[in-house]
């Protein structure tokens, strides 16, 4: 324990914190832009490292309270881990209810702590490449980031009457 | 050069430690002081009714000499010990600040200023309803003196400039910029938090009517620092403070203050560290900051020549003759946190990020840099480390993509 390397020993794991299926997310994301017309819009910044991500999404409202996330589009400048998780994140958001959206963030949340059962939770999908995160908690927020905007524009767009600026 | 001083870096020979420009690690001469104090002299100083008071009395008033020598500084009561460079710039934007800063002054700062000597003097600009104006930078990184020039009236009142850049390393020319401040009366305050571990600073010969600095990053322990002052204007200050150790007289509806540095040192003061930091001083002085100088400009210049060589990597600020122990860089395609994640799993310790100045990243047109800064531990081979683990990121990456466009404003340039 007293020389444990204060860099951190776990090398071969921490190497596969960058699979392949994120680097070809972070090469090319997928739901890059902006909508023109969205129900909600808002930006999550991290102070510390000065990145942000602005999600705007429309919502379709059905019979009742059948509310659905219908389009998704994220913006910003960060690091392949938020790109990556904001790219998948417009992948898995379609059709859900903010219910579900939440549940979704939630699960990720447990994942990114090193929940076992998260790590083989199919729901989550593709965001299961970024189970690595557990073990760098150092970038948990670069992954969170775009969930946190996107919670924030679905709120805005479930809240009528709310500013478009957070 | 210096790595079996340092105890946890000798604890730890495959570490590459290169983020002092952050905090330096620790020689052991000033944790053995640290724990000699705590051992022999420990008491609360000034309450002197017993002899263990009056050592840490004494320990206190010679680390103070110490200190306050080690910048070219005499008088120890010029020297007031804080917790570091943060509060020392805001104790001189309170108290001097707001005794002298009226509506319709003036308050010049630089595009390169930490937000420490940024947001303190823009906000009592706000307060004090004074114009705020930024001296911006040469294509190159370094201080544009003619806008500077352009900027300083009869209504400036402060000038507040950092000596070296923590985010890109520019030593900037602080006489220079005294010698135009002083010609309006403006006082000169000067962020020394990333001069005073690198380079050789006596305060007077630099004209700085106000120097502040971290123990810290000195090699000393954290918690600790000073400002240094001009006599007359730290006598003419009020309090920052108030409470213990800082008054002369309380009454039941008026109060008296002690002299300096008493008045401007509220509460029991941080005997432990001030005697750290003097170990520190003098630690340094025994190698010579000379000495420490040659050592880090050999490394900057290194490293600098070796990355830039590197396709993709862009080398920000001047020249690295021009900078003190920092190199800033960018890899294209690659994201200054990945950079980092991958050099950690290689035991490489580097920053990453815009580095508490958000208005000089804005103007570089760059959302974060990677900053590998250098200290008298660091060697060749830690050069070599970050080396190869820029490489092993690219490699990761996949090749590298077509640089990412220069900024409009250009504020830094690609060297190398």
């Amino acid at each position: 324990m007293a020389d444990a390397s204060p860099s951190g020993p776990d090398t071969a794991a921490r190497e596969a914190l960058y699979q392949e299926l994120i680097l070809t997310h972070y090469r090319r994301p997928h739901g890059k832009g902006r909508l023109p017309h969205p129900d909600g819009e808002a930006t999550a910044r991290n102070p510390l490292c000065g990145e942000d991500v602005t999600v705007s999404v429309t919502l379709d409202r059905g019979a009742g309270d059948n509310v659905q996330l219908s389009e998704i589009r994220f913006t910003g400048q960060g690091c392949a881990i938020s790109q990556a998780s904001a790219s998948m994140m417009t992948d898995l958001a379609v059709g859900r209810s903010p219910g579900q959206l939440s549940a979704l963030e939630g699960r990720l949340r447990a994942l990114l702590h090193g929940d076992p059962a998260a790590a083989t939770d199919e729901t989550l999908g593709p965001l299961r490449a970024l189970s690595g995160i557990a073990r760098v908690p150092a970038r948990l927020p670069c992954a969170l980031l775009p969930w946190e905007a996107l919670r924030l524009a679905v709120q805005q767009a479930t809240s009528s009457g709310h500013s478009p600026e957070r | 050069m210096r790595r079996a001083d340092f105890p946890l870096l000798a604890r730890h020979p495959d570490l590459h430690y290169l983020d002092s420009a952050a905090t330096a690690q620790k020689p052991a001469v000033v944790l053995d002081v640290e724990r000699t104090f705590y051992e022999t002299s420990y008491a609360n100083p000034h309450r002197g009714a017993y002899d263990l008071s009056t050592r840490a009395t004494e320990c206190y008033q010679e680390a103070r000499q110490v200190v306050g020598r080690f910048f070219g500084v005499d008088d120890p009561r010029r020297l007031i010990f804080t917790r570091g460079t943060t509060e020392s710039l805001n104790l001189v934007a309170a108290a001097w600040g707001r005794s002298h800063v009226r509506a319709g002054d003036e308050i010049v700062v630089t595009r390169l200023e930490h937000h420490a000597d940024f947001v303190p003097w823009q906000q009592l600009a706000i307060e004090r309803r004074a114009a705020f104006r930024i001296a911006e930078l040469t294509p190159a990184g370094e201080l544009d003196l003619d806008h500077l020039r352009s900027l300083i009236t009869p209504r400036t009142r402060v000038v507040a400039v950092a000596h070296v850049s923590n985010a890109i390393g520019t030593i900037l020319p602080v006489a220079e910029v005294a010698a135009l401040a002083h010609a309006v009366g403006a006082v000169v305050v000067v962020d020394g938090a990333q001069s005073a571990p690198h380079l050789a600073v006596d305060v007077d010969a630099l004209g700085a009517d106000f120097f502040a600095f971290s123990g810290h990053k000195m090699g000393g322990p954290m918690g600790i620092g000073g400002l240094i002052g001009r006599r007359a204007l730290l006598e003419e200050m009020p309090p920052y403070q108030t409470g213990g150790d800082m008054i002369e007289v309380v009454g039941d509806d008026r109060t008296s203050w002690n002299v300096l540095p008493h008045k401007l040192e509220a509460g029991t003061p941080n005997v432990a560290g001030a005697v750290g930091l003097a170990a520190a001083c003098t630690y340094l002085t025994q190698i010579g900051m000379s000495a420490v100088r040659a050592h880090e400009r050999r490394l900057t210049t290194l490293a600098s020549d070796r990355l830039a060589a590197i396709p993709g990597v862009r080398v920000y600020g001047p020249p690295a003759g021009g900078r003190s122990g920092v190199v800033s860089f960018t890899v294209a395609g690659l994201h200054a946190h990945d950079l980092a994640t991958i050099l950690d799993q290689r035991q490489v310790c580097i920053r990453a990020g815009h580095h508490c100045a958000q208005p000089l990243l804005r103007s570089m047109g760059v959302p974060a840099t990677a900053r590998a800064s250098f200290f008298v531990y660091n060697d060749e081979g830690d050069v070599e480390a970050l080396v190869a683990g820029v490489l092993a990121a690219q490699e990761i990456f996949g090749a590298p993509a077509d640089d990412p466009p220069a900024s409009a404003a250009g504020a830094a340039v690609e060297h190398g």
